[in-house]
């Protein structure tokens, strides 16, 4: 038990995983969506203290990962106008569009800048009444609704300069995409516990029953996702398949009504690409007509782009738990957090990132060789 | 960016016809924007993601997580400076090399 130690309370870890072992008679394949969640299982090593018959698939859920190249292009075109301040967060920064990213676009003269949170470039765009002000709009059902605050009081004070570049992403069609995909192995789902904090878990029922698949609301912190995993597997193995909430302290079964409210005023359903795995349709948000004006895409004319990915990254397959990142072959070779070719190792959620991090010691010798950096 | 963090509100004020508060993450203190969680008091514990309060949360919860956050380098992430990061991550490799040409 390599790492258990280093839990919060390492008695109750044990007893969560005795549990676990105890309880599993059969394979399992269990997806964690959120990449928080991805970052936590790989720094703790929960995935090696697991029984084998147990395995965590790592699911699409870092908003980074799934933004499409040709957002990022388009981001790109946009923060390379001179007229323009582009608002980002920042881990937006280094996420590879074709041939740049942002902070390059800042080396050539670009006016790219990081914010905390949108309501910053908001500020921006009134202390610079001159100028373009552009923030860019990813992001899951936990940043949808301070970007939808943000273009609601554009509106409201008459802020004539913003627009935002919207790609945000839906998670429950992308669990119905994976588990509608005839490869996909998953057999039951850690849902991600901040996006459940705001959008509640009305959207999961009809998901569990009708793949028959156990959903269960999970939390963070290594015990949150031991406990997550030990109700999953008692579901599978007594043959259930409910929601059920392992995350009660931070999720209510109605998540945040005025957020959701907002939500719906502001933006409309609309079908979305997502990176590396193609169009999933309704999984993501646009503006709503009457907010259009707020949009950037049209603003900048900026709707023509179209990219193609690059083969050599297959970030899709990691995304949808189809390949591990360290079974890519350019996973610590041609592809580091110094030379990314893909966003899953750019991002802080990114499982490549994760690997990379915390994994490199279980590369082969040689792989791993050549991935120590040359300083 | 995902991750929302847990924090404390020190204290609250009407701006701009918005209810916004200071709020502490383990000693970064930043504005926080109210309209989603209103009734939220002074002393009171939220997640918090991009200066938006989604939820309360115990304080015996919230103390866990932003430990786990700080262990997992992820507060130095949401609240560090991103230029100095993204400048280490590209290290001294010219520009040109990056890949996905
Ligand atoms: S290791 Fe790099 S190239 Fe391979 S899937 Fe991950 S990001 Fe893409």
């Amino acid at each position: 038990m390599k790492y258990i130690d280093e839990f919060q309370d390492p008695e109750l870890a044990r007893r969560l995983l005795d549990d676990i072992h105890a309880t599993v008679t059969r394979p399992w394949a269990l997806m964690e969506v959120c990449g928080g969640q991805t970052h936590s299982i790989i720094r703790h090593g929960i995935d090696q203290l697991l029984p084998e018959k147990v395995e965590l698939i790592h699911g699409p859920g870092c908003p980074v990962c799934v933004t499409p190249l040709e957002v990022i292009d388009k981001a790109l075109e946009i923060a390379s106008r001179p007229e323009v301040i582009f608002c980002s967060f920042g881990d937006m920064l280094r996420v590879p569009g074709t041939g740049r990213d942002l902070f390059q676009v800042r080396g050539e003269g670009g006016d790219v800048r990081v914010v905390y949170s949108p309501l910053d470039a908001l500020r921006i765009a009134q202390q610079n009444p001159d100028r373009e002000v552009v923030f860019f709009g990813i992001g899951f059902e936990t940043t949808a609704p301070p970007n939808a605050m943000t273009v609601h009081q554009a509106r409201k004070l008459g802020i004539p300069n913003f627009s935002m570049l919207v790609s945000h992403v839906r998670v429950p069609p992308a669990i119905e995409a994976i588990m509608s995909s005839p490869s996909c192995r998953v057999q039951g789902f850690l849902a991600a516990g901040h996006v459940c904090s705001v959008m509640g878990m009305g959207e999961y029922p009809e998901l569990a029953e009708r793949f028959r698949v156990p959903i269960v609301v999970t939390g963070f912190e290594p015990l949150d996702i031991l406990e997550g995993v030990r109700r999953t597997v008692q579901q599978l193995e007594r043959g259930e398949h409910t929601v059920d909430n392992a995350y009660a302290r931070a999720v209510r079964a109605e998540g945040n009504p005025a957020a959701r409210a907002m939500l719906e005023d502001v933006f409309e359903v609309t079908d979305r690409a997502w990176r590396g795995i193609g169009v999933i349709p309704q999984s993501g948000w646009r503006l709503a007509p009457k907010y259009r004006a707020y949009d950037a895409e049209h603003r900048f004319s900026v709707e023509g782009i179209r990219t193609q990915e690059p083969a050599e990254c297959r970030s899709g397959e990691v995304l949808q738990g189809l390949l591990k990142p360290h079974e890519c072959e350019a996973f610590g070779t041609l592809c580091t957090p110094r030379t990314p070719l893909g966003a899953t190792m750019v991002s802080s959620e990114g499982a490549c990132a994760a690997y990379y991090l915390y994994r490199r010691l279980d590369m082969p010798a040689t792989k791993a060789q050549e991935a120590t950096p040359v300083v | 960016m995902c991750l929302a963090v847990p924090g404390r509100v020190l204290d609250i004020e009407e701006r701009d016809g918005t209810r916004m508060a200071t709020v502490d993450f383990g000693g970064v203190v930043k504005e926080v924007c109210l309209e989603y969680l209103p009734d939220l008091q002074v002393g009171e514990y939220a997640i918090v993601h991009v200066g938006f309060a989604l939820q309360r949360l115990d304080e015996e919860s919230a103390r866990q997580t932003l430990e786990l956050f700080a262990e997992l380098g992820l507060l130095q992430e949401e609240f560090g400076d991103p230029w100095e990061t993204a400048a280490e991550a590209a290290g001294s490799e010219p520009v040109e090399e990056v890949g996905n040409k």
